[in-house]
C-alpha cells in the first residue's frame, strides 16, 4: 500500500510535467489550432537555458530560473516570427510539418551547444524529503505539483477572465473575423507562442532534478500528447487533468506490469481515448453545419 | 402514390426544436417549395432528409420506403440528390471531376478492376463521361469544362452543384436557395432550368427559396414554415395571401 | 505552345495525354534502364534506394495527398512487409510468394487500422498513426518468435524462380525498377478511375461525397489498405536491399523521412514521390560531403586567399565538427522541412509545373498567379 502511494505521488510530479507539456499545446490550440509538436524540445531548452544560466554564468536558482523563462518566451516569439507567421493560411498539416521540423532542428542545435551528456544543475529541492508517517516524498516531486497547479490557476484565470484571454479563443475559432473585430491577431500568435515557450520553458526547469538535462527530455513531449488528447485540445484543467493521468498509468504500469508496457501504456491509452471519445474528457464536440 | 412524404418529423438541438412535428407530401413530377424566415427548419429538414442528421422523432418515405434510418452514402443510390446552400464542391478538382464523382452512384467497376483498368472500366468511363456531357449541354458549361472550381465565380459555382446533382440521374432533387447570391439574369436561367428538369428530365424538386418571384413563378405547391413549425401548405397564389404566412414573413 | 484539340474521351483517359509523352517519358526509362551500365556500384545502390523510398512516397501520397488522411507512421507498414519477407523466407517460402504476400498482410494491417481511423481526422490522425508506429515498433521488438527481438535478422538475398538477384547486382536493380513502374500504373489507373475519383472527393469535402454516394467508410479503409500494401511491398525490398532488419531501424525518424519525401515532391503529382526520393536518398551522401570534403576544400581556398595556416586549420576543425555532430542529419531535415514549406509549398514538382506554364505562357505569363492570397487560418475544426 505504501508502495502504491509512493508510485502514485511519483507518477503525479511526472504526470504534472506531461500536463504542463500538455498546456503549451493547448494554449498554441486555443489561439492558433495549431498543434506545436516542438513543445517537448522547447522544454528541454528552458533545462538548456536555465544550466546556462545557474551553472554556467553563476546566477542563482531563482534568478536563473527567472532568467530562463524570460528567454524562453523571447525565443518562443522569435520563432513565431521566423517559422510560424510565413506559414499562416496554409492546411493545418503544413504547419505541423514545420512544427516537427523546428523540433528537430531544435534537438539538434542544442545538442551540439551544449553536447549530449546529462547535466545538472543544484535546486533548492534536490535534497530533502517531507516525511508523512511512513511515507517518504522528495520534495522535488512536490515543488513539481504545486507549482503545476499554480500556473494553471493563473493561465485558466488569464484565459477566461481577462479580455485579450477572450480575443486568444477568438482567434483560433474565426480568424478572419476576428481580424474584422480589431483584435491584433498576429500580437496575439506572438504572444500565445511566447507564454507557450515560457510554459515549456518552466516545465522544463521544474524538471531538471528529476530527469536531468539532455537532449532527449524533448521525447516526453511526444509523451505528452496522450495527455493533451485524454484532456480535450481546447481545455486548460484538462491539459493537466490528461497529463496527471497519463503520468499515474505510466509509472504504475512500469511498477506492475513486466517490462517495456511502461513505454506503449501511454500510447494504448492515447488510441483507446481516440476511439471511444476523441474530443477528450473536456473538450468540445463540434460539427459543421452545411 | 407520393414521391416523399414526410411524416411528423422533430429535430432537437438540446433544448432548442429545430423543427417541431413537420408532415407533408411532396407529388411525383411537381415542384414543391418550402418558405419561411431564417431558422426556420427548411435546411435542418433538407439535413434529415439527405440523413446528414437524425431526426429526435417522426418518419419519412420515399416511394413508401421507409428511409428514415438508411446510412447517409445510401441517400443518393435511392435517387435523392441534393445541392448545399454553402456550395460544397471539390475546390481543387475540375469541374468535370466534380461532375464525374456525381456519377458515383452508378458505377459498376470494382477497386481491383480499376487498378487493372480493364476495357470494361474503359467502356464505363466512355458511359459515365457521356452522360455526363449530357448535363454539361443542358446546364450550358462547355467554356467551364476544364478549369479548376477555386477560380470560378459564384454563379457558375452555383450552376456546377446543380448539374453535379444531376448527375446523379435522382428522382428527387433537393435544391437548397437555389437563387442566393444570383443577379437577375443568372435567377431567370435558373427558373428556366427548373422548368426543363421538371418538364424535361421529369425529376420531382423539393426547394428552399426565399426570393418569392421564383417561387410564384416555378412552383406547384408552396409549404411555410416558422419556428419549425408548418403554417400554410398549398398554391404559391393561396400561401402568399394566408395571414400567418404574412404576419410571419412576408410583410403586409 | 500546344494546343490540344480533343474530339474523343480517349483524350481524356489516356496516360499520356499526347504524343511528346511518349519521347520525354520513354527517354528517362532508358535513362533508368542503362544507369547501371554507366555509374559505379555506390550510386547504382543510391538509385535502388531511391526506388524503393519512391515506392512508399507513392504509396503515402496515395493515402495522404489524395485522400487527405495524415499518416506519419508508414515504417510502420513497410517494417510490417519487411518481416513478413524475411519469416517467410526463413520458412522456406517462395520469393514469388512471400513477396505479393508482405503486401497483402501489411494491406490487411492498413485495413485493420483504417477502421478506428474512420472516426479521427486532421491532428488527431496524425497523433492516431504515430502512436500506431510506436507500438509496431514494441511489437517487432517482444514478438520474438517470429521477429527474433532486438536481434534483427538476416535476410538472404532473392531467389526468383531459381535465379540468385544479389542485393548489389543488376537482377535486383531492374527488380526494383520493375516494381517502380507498376505501381506507379496502378495509382495513375486509380486515379484516373471512379475510385482515384471518390478519393480526392473525400479529401476536399466529405459532406459533399456522402451525398453523392461515396461510402466513407469504404474508401477510407480502402485508401489506407492500398497505401499500406504499396509500402509493404517496398518493405520486402527494402528487406532484402539492407539484407538484416532490426526494430530499431523502423523509427519516427523513418515515417519522418517519408512525409519528406511527400513535402519536398509535392502533392500535386505522383513525379513528386520520385523527385521526393531522390532528393531524400541524397541527403546522405551530402552529409558525408559536408563532413569530409567540404572543409578540405575551404581549407584550401582560405589558404590560396591568403589567410594563415593556422586559421585554415581552425576554420577545417570547427567545420568538421559541425559536420560530424551526430545530429546534424535531424536538423538537416528539419531545415528542408521548414524551408520547404515556406518557399515551395508544392513541392519540386510544383516547382517543376510552373516552370513549364512560364515557358507555356511566355511572355504573358503572371509573377502573381500562384501567390498565396489567404493570410488568415480557417479553422479546420468544422471540416
Amino acid at each position: 500500500m505504501l508502495d502504491f502511494i509512493q508510485q502514485l505521488v511519483g507518477g503525479v510530479a511526472l504526470g504534472c510535467v506531461y500536463g504542463l507539456i500538455a498546456l503549451g499545446f493547448v494554449l498554441i490550440y486555443k489561439a492558433t489550432e495549431v498543434i506545436n509538436f516542438a513543445q517537448g524540445d522547447l522544454m528541454m531548452l528552458g533545462g538548456f537555458f536555465a544550466y546556462t544560466f545557474v551553472a554556467q554564468l553563476g546566477f542563482s536558482y531563482w534568478v536563473g530560473f527567472a532568467l530562463a523563462i524570460a528567454a524562453m518566451a523571447a525565443f518562443g516569439a522569435a520563432v513565431e516570427r521566423i517559422v510560424v507567421r510565413p506559414i499562416l493560411g496554409y492546411p493545418q498539416f503544413s504547419i505541423v510539418m514545420a512544427t516537427i521540423g523546428l523540433g528537430l532542428v531544435l534537438r539538434s542545435v542544442a545538442g551540439m551547444i551544449w553536447g549530449t551528456d546529462d547535466l545538472r544543475i543544484d535546486t533548492p529541492f534536490s535534497a530533502g524529503v517531507l516525511r508523512v508517517g511512513a511515507l517518504v516524498l522528495a520534495y522535488d516531486k512536490l515543488s513539481v505539483i504545486v507549482a503545476t497547479m499554480l500556473l494553471c490557476l493563473v493561465l485558466w484565470l488569464y484565459f477566461n477572465r481577462t479580455r485579450m484571454g477572450v480575443a486568444m479563443q477568438a482567434t483560433s475559432q474565426n480568424m478572419l473575423g476576428a481580424y474584422y473585430m480589431g483584435i491584433p491577431v498576429k500580437r496575439v500568435f506572438s504572444l500565445i507562442w511566447a507564454i507557450s515557450a515560457a510554459v515549456a520553458g518552466f516545465a522544463g526547469v521544474l524538471l531538471a532534478p528529476i530527469a536531468f538535462i539532455h537532449t532527449n527530455v524533448g521525447f516526453l513531449g511526444l509523451k505528452a500528447f496522450p495527455a493533451a488528447v485524454l484532456g480535450g485540445f481546447g481545455s486548460i484543467p484538462g491539459a493537466l487533468v490528461g497529463g496527471v493521468v497519463i503520468g499515474v498509468i505510466e509509472t504504475l504500469s512500469g511498477f506492475y506490469l513486466p517490462q517495456g508496457f511502461k513505454d506503449v501504456a501511454a500510447y494504448v491509452v492515447l488510441l483507446a481515448v481516440l476511439m471511444v471519445k476523441p474530443s477528450g474528457l473536456f473538450g468540445l464536440e463540434l460539427r459543421k453545419k452545411v | 402514390m407520393s414521391c416523399l412524404r414526410v411524416d411528423g418529423i422533430t429535430l432537437r438541438f438540446g433544448g432548442l426544436v429545430a423543427v417541431d412535428r413537420v408532415s407533408f407530401a411532396v407529388e411525383r413530377g411537381e415542384v414543391f417549395t418550402m418558405i419561411g424566415p431564417n431558422g426556420a427548419g427548411k435546411t435542418s429538414i433538407f439535413n434529415i432528409i439527405s440523413r446528414l442528421y437524425r431526426p429526435s422523432a417522426g418518419r419519412f418515405y420515399f416511394d413508401d420506403r421507409d428511409i428514415t434510418d438508411v446510412p447517409p452514402h445510401r441517400v443518393a443510390e435511392l435517387g435523392i440528390a441534393r445541392t448545399f446552400q454553402n456550395i460544397e464542391l471539390f475546390e481543387n478538382a475540375t469541374v468535370l471531376d466534380n461532375l464525374l464523382v456525381g456519377r458515383h452512384r452508378h458505377r459498376s467497376t470494382r477497386v481491383w478492376e480499376d487498378i487493372l483498368f480493364l476495357p470494361k472500366v474503359r467502356r464505363a468511363e466512355y458511359a459515365h463521361r457521356h452522360r455526363v456531357e449530357e448535363v454539361i449541354d443542358f446546364l450550358e458549361l462547355q467554356r467551364y469544362r476544364d478549369q479548376l472550381i477555386a477560380g470560378l465565380p459564384y454563379g457558375v459555382r452555383k450552376v456546377c452543384e446543380l448539374a453535379r446533382a444531376l448527375c446523379t440521374e435522382p428522382k428527387l432533387l433537393l435544391l437548397d436557395e437555389p437563387s442566393s447570391g444570383l443577379n437577375v439574369e443568372e435567377t431567370e436561367d435558373m427558373a428556366f432550368w427548373i422548368n426543363d428538369i421538371k418538364k424535361e428530365l421529369g425529376i420531382t424538386v423539393l426547394m428552399v427559396e426565399h426570393d418569392m418571384t421564383l417561387v410564384s413563378r416555378v412552383s406547384d405547391r408552396v409549404l411555410a414554415l416558422n419556428y419549425g413549425r408548418v403554417l400554410a401548405l398549398g398554391t404559391p397564389a393561396e400561401v402568399q395571401r394566408h395571414p400567418d404566412v404574412v404576419a410571419a414573413y412576408l410583410g403586409a | 505552345m500546344r494546343i490540344l484539340f480533343k474530339t474523343d474521351y480517349d483524350q481524356d483517359i489516356r496516360l499520356f495525354k499526347h504524343s511528346g509523352y511518349w519521347w520525354s517519358y520513354g527517354a528517362l526509362l532508358l535513362v533508368a534502364v542503362l544507369a547501371p551500365l554507366a555509374l559505379g556500384s555506390y550510386l547504382q545502390s543510391q538509385l535502388v534506394f531511391v526506388f524503393i523510398y519512391a515506392i512508399v512516397g507513392v504509396g503515402l501520397m496515395i493515402l495522404t495527398g489524395f485522400t487527405g488522411q495524415a499518416s506519419l507512421g508508414h515504417a510502420a507498414f513497410l517494417a510490417i512487409g519487411a518481416y513478413t519477407a524475411a519469416y517467410l523466407q526463413k520458412l522456406g517460402v517462395p520469393f514469388v510468394v512471400y513477396m505479393p504476400l508482405a503486401a497483402l498482410v501489411a494491406g490487411g494491417v492498413g485495413a485493420l487500422v483504417g477502421f478506428p481511423a474512420l472516426r479521427l481526422t486532421g491532428i488527431y490522425l496524425v497523433i492516431a498513426t504515430i502512436a500506431f508506429g510506436f507500438i509496431v515498433e514494441e511489437v517487432a521488438a517482444r514478438w520474438e518468435s517470429v521477429t527474433n527481438g532486438n536481434e534483427g535478422m538476416r535476410v538472404k538475398a532473392v531467389d526468383l524462380l531459381g535465379w540468385t538477384l544479389a542485393r548489389d547486382g543488376y537482377g535486383f536493380y531492374y527488380l526494383s525498377l520493375a516494381v517502380l513502374i507498376l505501381v506507379l500504373l496502378a495509382a495513375l489507373n486509380i486515379l484516373r478511375s471512379p475510385t482515384g475519383r471518390a478519393f480526392v472527393a473525400i479529401r476536399d469535402s466529405e459532406t459533399a461525397a456522402k451525398s453523392m454516394g461515396v461510402n466513407l467508410a469504404v474508401y477510407k479503409v480502402m485508401a489506407f489498405s492500398i497505401s499500406a500494401g504499396i509500402t509493404g511491398l517496398a518493405g520486402c525490398l527494402y528487406a532484402h536491399k539492407l539484407s538484416f532488419i532490426s526494430p530499431e531501424m523502423f523509427t519516427l525518424l523513418l515515417s519522418l523521412e517519408f512525409i519528406i519525401v511527400i513535402i519536398i515532391g509535392g502533392v500535386l503529382g505522383l513525379h513528386g514521390a520520385v523527385l521526393g526520393a531522390i532528393f531524400i536518398v541524397m541527403v546522405d551522401p551530402f552529409l558525408t560531403f559536408l563532413k569530409d570534403d567540404l572543409p578540405r576544400s575551404f581549407a584550401g581556398l582560405a589558404g590560396s586567399l591568403g589567410f594563415s595556416e593556422s586559421s585554415a586549420r581552425a576554420l577545417q576543425d570547427t567545420m568538421e565538427r559541425i559536420g560530424g555532430a551526430p545530429g546534424l542529419k535531424s536538423a538537416i531535415y528539419g531545415v528542408i522541412i521548414i524551408l520547404f514549406i515556406i518557399y515551395e509549398p508544392y513541392g519540386l514538382y510544383g516547382r517543376w509545373l510552373k516552370l513549364k506554364l512560364y515557358f507555356d505562357r511566355f511572355p504573358v505569363y503572371k509573377k502573381a498567379t500562384f501567390k498565396r492570397q489567404k493570410t488568415y487560418v480557417k479553422s479546420e475544426r468544422n471540416r
